[in-house]
């Protein structure tokens, strides 16, 4: 007989896992935690190529010419907005005209749910400036984006510049293909936001936008320009966009391509790729990037203008020049050069890109790990749950002990998952509603006020066991606390699973801090350790920790001080993408992961 | 004198043919139409008019929008030799390049409306080229359009029906894709031969990377065909064993394939011309004949004299 069907193999099967269940938990955890390491280790991971045909090799001649015109454009840009105080969109619309293109303008008004550090007003109002370049011979239904942000102060005028350069310059080539749409948009992601959706006649996120008078056909890429110095000694990408999306991984090829054939420098998470992979120093340097774009994906926020596109299906990233001390600087003509490369590829397209990886991640920008290769650490952490279920359902009585007469009522089960999800509830919506009435009674200002009252109600559900069992008659049973183990170990499953299906980041974040606490939490373990354990590891100390740690890879490190604040401010900004961009990890966080963390809290203090 | 008049015909055709076609469609693969432009343009210089031209191109690049010189196709880098030029004219265009298409032409089995041009109007005495050119990732089998394909199998048994309808007296087979010794395998009708670009197992390479353009101007094969005949003309007396001997395996990287079991003469004595060119016969008649007799009257004895000979 099968190993399965046979009763006495299968009692046999069921002893083993409930006898050395724990031992099993723990080596699984640790095997889950070595592959994700080990991802970064350069034999395990793959060369990045190409995987487009209609692409190629990076076999076209640029001939891009004006690199001084464009700074002069540049400058003459930042005379511009310094005059006007804002964005100049009569001098955008008067050149981009006398450049050929068909210009067109989009105002956009965004109430903010509260005011930020960086906006410190409720209303933002702002103009977007867009010029199309009609591709000469084709019909219009594919088009091309390349955008710059208009930025206060002197960032990104040289960006700005750059981009009407080559406006002008891609104006007189007869091999376009597709329309190219030149975009400066202003507010960076709310503006981007708005253009966005009045361009695909969309609103998900309630802004209020005037409609666009000129389109180009469907977007097949896009790319998002920043440049805020003359000349630079490295090009950085970024591909993290809003959930964590990632554009197709040929984007990202491409770019590198190019930079290999003009000889930029190009890194990644700001990190140069290095050739010593055998050495410690190597792959830990390897294991920062990765690190560093996996707490970036996880976090769900744009970490460029080119984010929002990736919703639209549109494969876009941004490109940031970086000028730092080295020696060998690279001039704009180079930098327009390798732009015009990319685009000349670009416009070869018969298809969206789609014949290379969506999900993977990026120990360096010529090494990647797929999604099949990444998945098996967050699910060895997942089976550790599985295995806990089976423990709590085949431990000591059989499987029937749910039908013995002592089973425990709906109810008793019921009220804490009711109470936790309220508290969810609770903590997703009071902190907007109630800065009014915050700012009134103390001296803070409208953030802060979010903020502390969003910590307020994460802490104040600490004391909600306590206070649950007042409203219950009687006590909870000893089958109380398994069945609801029971429902919190299963809840947590398929959060977490379904979590790191979208977002793998995320999920295996969570999924190191919860897991261990929902694996091992009884009311029978010391209470004062465990409760301890339990808020170290919840899911706002867990932000705490990847804060510090963030800063600590990006060679900035914090003190406790600077650390907290920073940390209040994610806390603000994870509110503040949710509303205007739909961002999705506050929610999930508010509403699903801290209940089912309130549960486990619920089993611990169960009486 | 009667002896060399004899040597004329003793490859035993009348009329050349050719049927040219590229499968491939899409901006990268411009270098498929290249190729078969440029044999187009070979063997129209070396004599066959286009009305004994089958054309057959699955794609436009002379007039894709991605083309920065217009209305040209280059063969060569340097942008020496324009193979599209003023007076092409291709027979199939765009989509009708299908599998099913090329089957038909080959049998004739085509609707009654199908103009001439678009016939192979071939007969008994017709020496017929074919050449095809386009991807295949697969043993015997050729892609045509990105969606369909045809197999050595299917294309043995058209040029076996082409026998039985004695729609060819010799027949030229060139190909050259990736492994393109597998399309020839399976002929079995007599006086074929057929040469290719690579062996099975082996990809056919590209040449002539032109950056200004941005894609692959020729495959490697073709290019040194193309050299080859170059140098042909009309009157050249140069044999199969040396077309045998084009694209070596140091400059094809790919090694050529021929296959000449199926042929009844020896391949020496078959010259280029027979397929590639159209070698009007001349035949030498020391009989008068009488023009003022009736018309029909003294073409009956000119065919009489003719057949007997």
């Amino acid at each position: 007989m099968g190993l399965l069907s046979d009763p006495n193999r299968r009692r046999a099967l069921t002893k083993l896992l409930t006898r050395l269940n724990a031992p099993i938990c723990v080596m699984c955890y640790l095997a889950g935690v070595a592959w994700f390491m080990g991802l970064a280790f350069e034999p395990f991971t793959l060369r990045t190529y190409m995987s487009e045909n209609a692409m190629g090799s990076t076999m076209v001649e640029e001939r891009f010419p004006a690199g001084e015109r464009a700074l002069a454009t540049g400058r003459e840009f930042a005379a511009h907005k310094k005059k006007v105080g804002g964005m100049p969109v009569d001098w955008l619309v008067k050149t981009m005209q006398s450049r050929g293109l068909e210009v067109f303008t989009q105002s956009f008004t965004r109430k903010l749910p509260f005011p930020d550090e960086n906006k410190e007003r409720y209303m933002v109002r702002g103009t977007n400036v867009y010029g199309i370049l009609r591709a000469p011979r084709a019909p219009r239904t594919e088009a091309l984006v390349l955008s710059a942000p208009c930025s206060e102060g002197n960032n990104n005028n040289q960006a700005v510049g750059l981009l009407l350069g080559l406006a002008q310059y891609f104006r007189s080539q007869i091999h376009w293909a597709k329309d190219i749409i030149f975009l400066v948009n202003e507010h960076d992601l709310i503006g981007m936001q708005a253009w966005l959706e009045g361009y695909h006649h969309t609103n998900t996120t309630g802004g209020d936008w005037s409609p666009l008078q000129g389109r180009g056909g469907s977007i097949q890429a896009a790319l998002s320009l920043e440049l805020s110095s003359d000349v630079i000694t490295s090009l950085d990408l970024v591909l993290e966009g809003l959930n964590g999306q990632l554009p197709n991984l040929d984007l990202a090829n491409l770019f590198y391509a190019f930079c290999q054939k003009i000889g930029v420098l190009c890194t990644i998470q700001g990190k140069l790729q290095r050739n010593d992979w055998d050495t410690t120093s190597g792959y830990s340097h390897a294991a920062q990037t990765m690190m560093l774009m996996v707490l970036k994906q996880a976090s769900g926020r744009p970490w460029g203008d080119h984010g929002l596109f990736l919703r639209y299906h549109i494969e876009a990233a941004s490109i940031r020049g970086i000028n730092s001390f080295r020696q060998y600087k690279t001039d704009t003509t180079t930098i327009g050069r390798l732009l015009e490369g990319m685009y000349r590829k670009l416009n070869n397209l018969l298809e969206r890109l789609h014949q290379s990886y969506f999900f993977y991640l990026m120990p360096s920008l010529s090494r990647f790990v797929s999604i099949g290769y990444y998945m098996p650490a967050f699910g060895l952490l997942a089976v550790i749950l599985l295995l806990r279920v089976s423990f709590h359902l085949w431990d000591n009585r059989g499987f029937y002990f749910y039908l013995t007469p002592s089973s425990p009522g709906v109810l008793s089960i019921l009220t804490p998952v009711v109470i936790s999800h309220m508290t969810g509830v609770a903590l997703y919506t009071l902190p907007i509603l109630s800065q009014e009435m915050a700012v009134q009674h103390f001296p803070v200002s409208e953030t802060e006020a979010v903020v502390l009252t969003a910590i307020a109600i994460y802490t104040a559900g600490l004391a909600l066991p306590h206070n649950t069992h007042r409203l219950l008659q009687g006590e909870g049973t000893e089958e109380g606390w398994r069945v609801l183990k029971l429902v919190a170990l299963l809840y947590l499953a398929v959060l977490l699973g379904c979590t790191a299906l979208i977002n793998f980041s995320l999920g295996f974040i969570l999924a190191l801090s919860l897991v261990p606490i929902a694996a091992f939490i009884t009311p029978h373990t010391p209470k004062a350790l465990s409760a301890a354990i339990m808020v170290l590891l919840s899911p706002g100390c867990t932000l705490l920790y990847c804060v510090f740690v963030f800063q600590e890879l990006q060679e900035t490190p914090v003190s406790l001080q600077d650390g907290w604040m920073l940390f209040l401010s994610v806390i603000s900004q994870g509110i503040l993408d949710h509303a205007l961009y739909g961002s999705l990890v506050y929610p999930l966080l508010a509403l699903l992961i801290y209940p089912c963390w309130l549960l486990l809290w619920n089993i611990l203090f169960w009486k | 004198m009667q002896a060399k008049a004899g040597q004329f015909f003793s490859s035993g055709h009348t009329n050349n043919w050719a049927v040219l076609v590229c499968t491939s469609r899409f901006w990268f693969n411009y270098r498929h139409v290249a190729n078969t432009l440029s044999v187009y343009r070979s063997v129209k210089r070396l004599g066959i008019p286009d009305s004994h031209i089958v054309l057959m191109l699955a794609d436009d690049m002379a007039c894709n929008h991605r083309n920065p010189k217009p209305a040209t196709v280059f063969s060569h880098k340097n942008m020496e030799l324009n193979v599209y030029g003023d007076d092409v004219e291709v027979d199939y265009r765009g989509y009708e390049v299908t599998v099913e298409n090329f089957l038909r032409v080959l049998t004739g089995r085509l609707p009654p409306s199908t103009p001439r041009s678009k016939r192979l109007l071939s007969d008994d005495h017709s020496n017929i080229l074919i050449y095809l050119t386009g991807t295949s990732r697969w043993n015997g089998f050729l892609k045509f359009q990105d969606s369909e394909e045809i197999s050595n199998v299917e294309l043995a048994d058209a040029f076996e029906q082409m026998w039985t309808k004695r729609r060819y007296n010799e027949l030229l087979f060139i190909i050259d894709t990736c492994q393109g010794a597998s399309m020839y395998e399976r002929f079995y009708s007599p006086n074929l031969m057929a040469l290719a670009s690579s062996q099975v197992g082996e990809d056919s390479l590209s040449h002539q990377p032109d950056l200004a353009i941005g894609v692959h101007l020729m495959d490697r094969y073709t290019f040194y065909l193309l050299e080859f005949l170059e140098d042909i003309h009309p009157a050249s007396t140069a044999n199969m064993n040396d077309l045998f001997k084009v694209c070596p395996k140091s400059q094809c990287v790919s090694t050529p394939g021929h296959r000449t079991d199926l042929f009844l003469r020896d391949p020496g004595n078959v010259l280029i011309t027979d397929f590639f060119g159209s070698v009007r016969k001349v035949e030498i008649t020391m009989e008068t004949i009488n023009l003022t007799a009736p018309m029909v009257f003294s073409i009956e004895i000119i065919i009489k004299n003719y057949c007997n000979q």
